[in-house]
């Protein structure tokens, strides 16, 4: 992220330094909405939309916003685009907005769209904000994706409400997972996947905090 | 009616718990569980914080916000306004302020408490945790009451989960855990382990 290319901004943020599996930013909503794959796409095009236009707006008034009441001023910017969608959804899609409940307000308080708007929208120009906003909420729905993608498959045996694995009850051979639409089922999928991850790219591994000693005397270790 | 209350408290604290079973908060839920004694810190902050935001939102949203809301100002048509779409703009509003002021009402009055809470009071304005109560709050209706019993119990439970968890977390690092794993990966395993006993907890009711 050395030269900010309109090109680097977009893609770096969805592989190479996502903002979920590396930052661990946002996962506060992440997980609540992958039980199934259109409720996680929706959430995905939320955030994607709040992200790059919060970036868009706070940089567009960067050189105005004094320094000590900038986070006030973000938020309120930020409040406002939720506060859009929110009723954009309730207009056009209730039943997608009664599943989502309380996690598209949670938009506000995600990571995600504050650090953004904090670390990247105050120093570059719009448009280079706009993209950098668009390329983490992708890197953010991609996740979702994967996440609602595996939960939904194996926890019903659907993709998009569409049978994919024809579960017993229909007559079908597949026993559905039950677990996978759990709570639990979520962490262990981003834990999973972050170790996938970190296996594909090595220089990402956490550095172990205690190491066991070297045995130096081996006659009695045995 | 007292067992109402009772009954909304435990099932906040345990079958809801906001962090296990909702997955809010968990920015700082993953961040600061590695000690136990600033995951009881954090955990404490978030009890006061919440305990405050969730009947002070309540009150703004009765007597602000709703349809009619503003009925009791006299003014003639005031029973018709609604304010309700700018209820996500007014809860961050009142949750930042009242950190703010709790932070500086701490620093004057209580010093010592505010030597141990000092560094976690600005994370909690960010934290999904606070502003879920009032929405939680929001969406199923509660009245003051409950609002007050809510917002503690949930605070409660969040707490008791990130103390366990940074309970476990200082143990693991003895541990050897595979490479790709270590550090965010065994910790997400652990949550999701956790997450699985607190659902043993569904179902219970007074």
């Amino acid at each position: 992220m050395s030269a900010a290319t309109p090109k680097g901004v977009l893609i770096t943020p969805i592989f190479k330094n996502n903002p979920i599996a590396l930052q661990i930013l946002g996962i506060c909503s992440a997980l609540a909405v992958t039980s199934s794959m259109s409720v996680s796409l929706v959430m995905a095009l939320a955030v994607i939309a709040v992200t790059a236009f919060s970036n868009l707006f706070v940089s567009l008034i960067r050189n105005h916003i004094p320094s000590s009441i900038r986070i006030i001023v973000q938020m309120t910017i930020i409040a406002s685009l939720v506060i859009v969608v929110d009723q954009v959804l309730k207009a056009y899609a209730y039943e997608m907005s009664k599943q989502l409940s309380v996690f598209v307000g949670l938009i506000i308080t995600n990571c995600i769209v504050m650090g953004r708007a904090e670390a990247f929208a105050m120093q570059n120009g719009p448009v280079l904000s706009f993209l950098d906003g668009v390329g983490n909420g992708l890197g953010y729905g991609v996740i979702l994706l994967i996440v609602g993608f595996f939960r939904e498959l194996l926890g019903s045996g659907s993709l998009f409400g569409i049978t994919i694995l024809t579960p017993v009850q229909d007559g079908g051979w597949y026993v559905p997972n039950g677990l996978m639409l759990l709570p639990p089922s979520a962490f262990f999928v981003i834990g999973l996947f972050i170790w996938v991850l970190r296996s594909v790219q090595p220089e990402q591994v956490e550095e172990n905090e205690f190491k066991m000693k070297e045995n130096t005397q081996p006659k009695e270790a045995v | 009616m007292l067992e109402h209350y009772l009954s909304l408290f435990i099932s906040a604290v345990f079958v809801e718990n906001m962090a296990l079973a909702f997955f809010l908060g968990m920015c700082t839920f993953l961040a600061v569980s590695k000690k136990v004694s600033s995951a009881i810190g954090l955990g404490i902050a978030v009890i006061v914080v919440l305990a405050i935001t969730v009947p002070v939102n309540n009150l703004i949203l009765t007597y602000l916000l709703e349809e009619g809301a503003l009925s009791w100002t006299g003014i003639s048509g005031a029973e018709n306004i609604d304010l309700s779409f700018l209820g996500l703009l007014s809860y961050i509003g009142v949750i930042a302020a009242l950190v703010q002021i709790l932070e500086m009402f701490l620093d004057k009055f209580v010093p010592s408490l505010y030597n141990a809470l000092g560094v976690f009071l600005p994370l909690i304005t960010v934290n999904c945790a606070i502003l879920g109560g009032t929405l939680f709050m929001v969406e199923r209706n509660y009245n003051f009451g409950e609002s007050v019993i809510y917002g503690a119990g949930a605070g409660m439970g969040w707490a008791l989960a990130i103390a366990a968890l940074a309970g476990i977390r200082e143990k693991l690092k003895y541990s050897d855990v595979p490479a790709g794993l270590q550090g965010l990966g065994i910790t997400f395993i652990t949550v999701g382990l956790m997450s699985l006993g607190f659902m043993s907890f569904s179902g219970i009711q007074l």
